[in-house]
């Protein structure tokens, strides 16, 4: 158990390390990549939440990341369709999906409180993770003010996922 | 004009009227709209006496609740309205269970 946690925390640390160093200001097309990569991530996980987790709490929670992430990315599909934007992958999108699908691989072996426990404490990590690119990163680099909002937008509702996640956090111990 | 061509009696009741019609514009025919946009709560603050309805309205594609932790909850889903009749004791603070971010405050008058 004790080197699944240490693996854990060393994916956490690699994925905030590659966010970090993509600081050379990504474009308007590469954010709202990243953007919305996010969030598919987060409705893929609470997918696999809802299909094991016989937690109520953790089921509300992982139904409420699913509506909401899939809300704010039709809203930044009908925008980047608007502004005639095309989202372009780049590294920053392809470190969250490859952290993503180790995270997935990990998820998928637990079960019970292991899995309610390990998807709601990643859930925490991955928020603020999520939250600080926007605040430090990806907000300063928009261009475009509409972008800019929505990233704005994007961001108090994530906060508030993170601050979920952790009153989820606190009930389960 | 100055204050001295009004005596004490018509300054009161001036007064008098003057909070009257603030309280009307808090309370209209009984019920208190609080709009839900971009993740907050307008106004954040609201004055109700006790049998008033609060109206939520949720501007945003999100569900939202105003929660009471151990007293009472309203879920307002995505571009619907949903509404509280206010009751002794009422005066709270209220925050959306799922974006615990949001938060607002009730104060019951009489």
């Amino acid at each position: 158990m004790k080197s699944l946690f240490t693996a854990l925390g060393a994916a956490c640390l690699a994925l905030s390390a590659t966010i970090a160093l993509a600081d050379d200001k990504p474009t308007d097309p590469q954010i709202a990549h990243i953007a919305y990569s996010a969030g598919v991530i987060d409705v893929e996980a609470a997918k696999l939440a809802l299909s094991k987790t016989k937690n109520s709490e953790v089921a509300a929670f992982a139904r409420s990341m699913e509506e909401d992430h899939d809300a704010v990315n039709q809203m930044a599909l009908a925008l980047v369709k608007k502004l005639n934007v095309t989202p372009e992958d780049n590294p920053t999108s392809q470190a969250l999906k490859s952290a993503a699908e180790e995270k997935h691989e990990e998820l998928v072996a637990l079960d019970g409180a292991a899995f309610d426990k390990a998807y709601i404490d990643n859930e925490v990590a991955y928020h603020k993770q999520v939250n600080e690119a926007l605040e430090t990163l990806l907000i300063p680099s928009a261009q475009n003010a509409e972008l800019k909002g929505l990233l704005e937008t994007g961001l108090k509702l994530f906060q508030g996922h993170q601050q979920h996640a952790e009153h989820v956090a606190a009930d389960l111990k | 004009m100055t204050a001295g061509i009004f005596n004490r009696r018509q300054v009161l009741l001036a007064g008098a009227a003057a909070l009257a019609a603030s309280r009307l514009a808090h309370a209209h025919n009984g019920t208190i709209h609080v709009s839900i946009e971009k993740l907050a709560f307008q106004p954040v603050e609201i004055e109700a006496r006790v049998g008033e309805t609060i109206e939520w309205t949720n501007k945003d594609p999100f569900a939202h609740t105003a929660t009471v932790k151990g007293r009472w909850e309203v879920v307002i889903p995505p571009g619907k309205t949903a509404t509280h009749v206010v009751e002794t004791g009422d005066s709270v603070e209220y925050y959306c269970r799922f974006h615990p971010n949001m938060k607002g405050r009730i104060t019951v008058v009489s």
